[in-house]
């Protein structure tokens, strides 16, 4: 019911010893997320959680011993690059980073790397991928969400989870969301996830939530007609100015490129329902 | 964050890419030393950080050192874009056969730098890249193994370059890759970097912008910022990790935390002819600290007469917040509060804020409608509580 994680995701935890990995380590737990091995350098031998979890000093160990499918990277911006690298060494075939502030140009270097090993990376900056009632992997508060055959694919996060908790308000269940992150340089695209839910037998409608800066959107929606499944969206920025980064890294409009309106135009152009604002998506979908 | 012309012509000079000689100065009298010192011609330059400072006016020539203080007088004098001009480059006039413009960006959507070149550089290059795209060329440079010598060597035979100047040519963009990656840029040019009559490539002008994900790592760069370029709310806000745009004719104040879920309160405020007066993201982890601050900045604009709170909880739950809140708003009892308050222990962060008196809706739609009826002026038993 769900694409990149359900049932079967063992999740490996890069920062688990941390305020923010400890948190929300929980709350996956309490979900029923099945956490396998957290990595902390120097803190290896120690059980987390109330002895659930066994701390590793490194990924690759971590990997061996645990049967991780997957890691979730919660560790600080300036040791994030070495985390994911390290990750992608050990041979995790799908990684996913939360951490927000990563320099650009490791990214670009990351995503280099990680292309030709064949690993997949969402984020950096992301919310993380939930599909409810299988698999919880990041910050995404897994109350806010039902099991069903939307699947949501956005670069926000606050926004996202005000997004989907609309959705389950107006009974309307998510197979997978994933937050692809708000950087200028992540790891996956809208269209590599749009693909994935039109593969997935289980989605049968899909929302994007976008926002001003780049050209990601317009790439989404040169896929959409090739699409079976019927696509809504939401571009989030059309009153910014131009020129100033709104908050994200990514979200600026410059050079006269990255404005809401051209995306919602693309989009409108593809057969794309579009929503004003966040909370009339429920009513495209119904 | 965008660095002046004269300082990103001292990291060219320090990575052996020519440059005209010259200095920046301060005042119309050092201009004129400077001048006295160059004994020849110069080009003054006003460094404000704005595009199309020449067509504003802001670059002239002087032939003698008495003209150039006239003219560093009069550019000391200007506002391009309402920004003061506090310093002005002197530099030697240098005689122009071609001006080529060669630059590093990073595409997108590749997820590379990109090594760009063309022939027909100068002030129209934003223009040409749009209008003729043909006369602009590229080499995607691979971040694992770096620039290559034949494509420089390509990029210089495609813009037509005597053949004679490759050497030099290729010396100026190993060092403009180098600067790309010591300095973590996000964009690097020269533009133009001019051929001179007697064959010589000199960088004129050039441009840096750099990563905010990566100023802390380099200290001497990030002290080289331009306040003027913020407005002193904006810079607040930064020192906090958070950020604030000012939207110019606004009345309602608006503070949320993440961007995306600010953009779109913003959007539906507008839907709802709305006037944000701005755009506050506070961060994922709205402490009532960062509440605190946050409402004194977007508050200490006097346009505002209702401030609209749109906030999350997670690590942070909704109780903790909604004491923020009020303790943020109890600064300013005159300002009416709009809260729309979501996630763990949103119950009782309601419950807290209405106990309170404080307007709290459950949707964004509701939240954007009653903070414009109270901008407007109209009670908060407009909507019947």
């Amino acid at each position: 019911m769900s694409i990149l994680v359900n049932k079967s995701t063992r999740l490996l935890i890069q920062g688990i010893t941390g305020r923010e990995g400890l948190y929300h380590a929980q709350k996956m737990l309490l979900s029923g997320t099945s956490i396998v091995a957290g990595v902390t350098p120097g803190k290896g031998g120690e059980w987390m959680i109330g002895g659930k979890i066994p701390v590793f000093d490194s990924v690759h160990l971590a990997y061996e011993i645990s049967g991780a499918n997957a890691a979730l990277v919660f560790v600080p911006a300036h040791t994030a690059p070495d985390a994911i690298f390290e990750a992608a060494d050990a041979g995790v075939p799908l990684i996913i980073c939360i951490t927000e502030g990563i320099p650009i140009y490791q990214m670009l270097r990351i995503n280099a790397y990680l292309k030709q090993k064949g690993i997949r990376l969402i984020g950096p900056k992301s919310p993380g991928i939930i599909s409810p009632g299988e698999c919880c992997a990041g910050i995404i508060p897994p109350e806010v969400s039902s099991p069903g055959n939307i699947g949501v694919v956005s670069r926000a996060g606050t926004l996202t989870f005000t997004i989907l908790e609309n959705l389950k308000q107006a009974g309307l269940g998510v197979s997978t969301c994933v937050g692809i992150g708000s950087d200028p340089i992540i790891g996956t695209s809208f269209k590599d996830i749009l693909e994935m839910f039109e593969a997935d037998p289980h989605t049968e409608k899909v929302v994007l939530v976008g926002e001003i800066g780049g050209k990601d959107e317009e790439e989404a929606a040169s896929y959409i007609p090739q699409m079976t499944k019927p696509v809504c969206a939401y571009i989030a920025g059309l009153t910014a100015q131009a020129n100033k980064r709104y908050g994200h890294a990514g979200a600026i409009i410059e050079r006269g490129a990255g404005l809401a309106v051209d995306k919602n135009l693309s989009l409108v152009a593809a057969g794309v329902r579009m929503a004003r604002h966040p909370e009339e998506l429920p009513e495209l979908l119904s | 964050m965008k660095l002046h012309e004269y300082q990103v012509k001292r990291l060219f000079a320090r990575h052996g890419i020519p440059t005209p000689a010259g200095r920046v100065a301060a005042s119309a009298l050092e201009a004129q030393q400077i001048a006295v010192e160059l004994g020849k011609p110069v080009i003054l330059k006003v460094q404000v950080l704005i595009n199309g400072r020449g067509k504003s006016g802001g670059i002239l020539l002087a032939k003698t050192p008495v003209e150039a203080f006239e003219v560093a007088t009069s550019l000391f004098s200007l506002r391009p874009k309402d920004l003061p001009v506090r310093k002005v480059l002197v530099d030697e006039v240098i005689p122009i056969s071609q001006e080529i413009y060669l630059g590093i960006i990073i595409d997108r959507s590749l997820r590379l730098p990109v090594l760009m070149a063309t022939a027909e550089g100068g002030a129209n290059i934003e223009e040409l890249i749009l209008d003729k795209p043909e006369k602009v060329f590229r080499v995607l440079i691979d971040p694992l193994v770096g620039l290559h010598e034949y494509q420089v060597r390509e990029l210089a035979a495609s813009i037509d370059l005597p053949r004679s100047n490759w050497r030099a040519f290729a010396s100026i963009a190993f060092s403009l890759w180098q600067i790309f990656i010591e300095t973590n840029a996000l964009m690097i040019e020269i533009n133009p970097l001019v051929l001179t009559p007697e064959e010589k490539l000199v960088a004129l002008d050039g441009k840096i912008d750099l990563d905010e994900n990566a100023i802390n790592l380099h200290p001497d760069l990030a002290e080289l910022r331009d306040t003027d370029v913020e407005s002193p709310l904006e810079a607040e806000a930064r020192k906090f990790n958070m950020t604030y745009l000012h939207h110019a004719g606004g009345d309602i104040g608006v503070i949320v935390n993440g961007a995306g879920l600010c953009m779109a309160t913003l959007d539906t405020l507008h839907i709802y002819d709305g006037r944000p007066a701005n755009f506050m993201d506070i961060g994922k982890d709205p402490t009532p600290s960062k509440i605190y601050t946050a409402f004194k900045i977007v508050s200490s604009n006097s346009e505002i007469s209702v401030i609209l709170f749109n906030i999350f909880g997670g690590l942070i739950p909704c109780d903790e917040i909604a004491q923020g809140i009020l303790t943020a708003i109890s600064q300013k009892p005159g300002l009416p509060a709009v809260v729309r308050l979501d996630g763990v222990r949103a119950a009782e962060g309601c419950k807290l804020l209405e106990k309170s008196g404080v307007t709290v809706t459950a949707s964004l739609a509701e939240a954007a409608a009653r903070a414009i009826a109270l901008a407007h002026g109209e009670k908060n038993e407009y909507f019947g509580q």
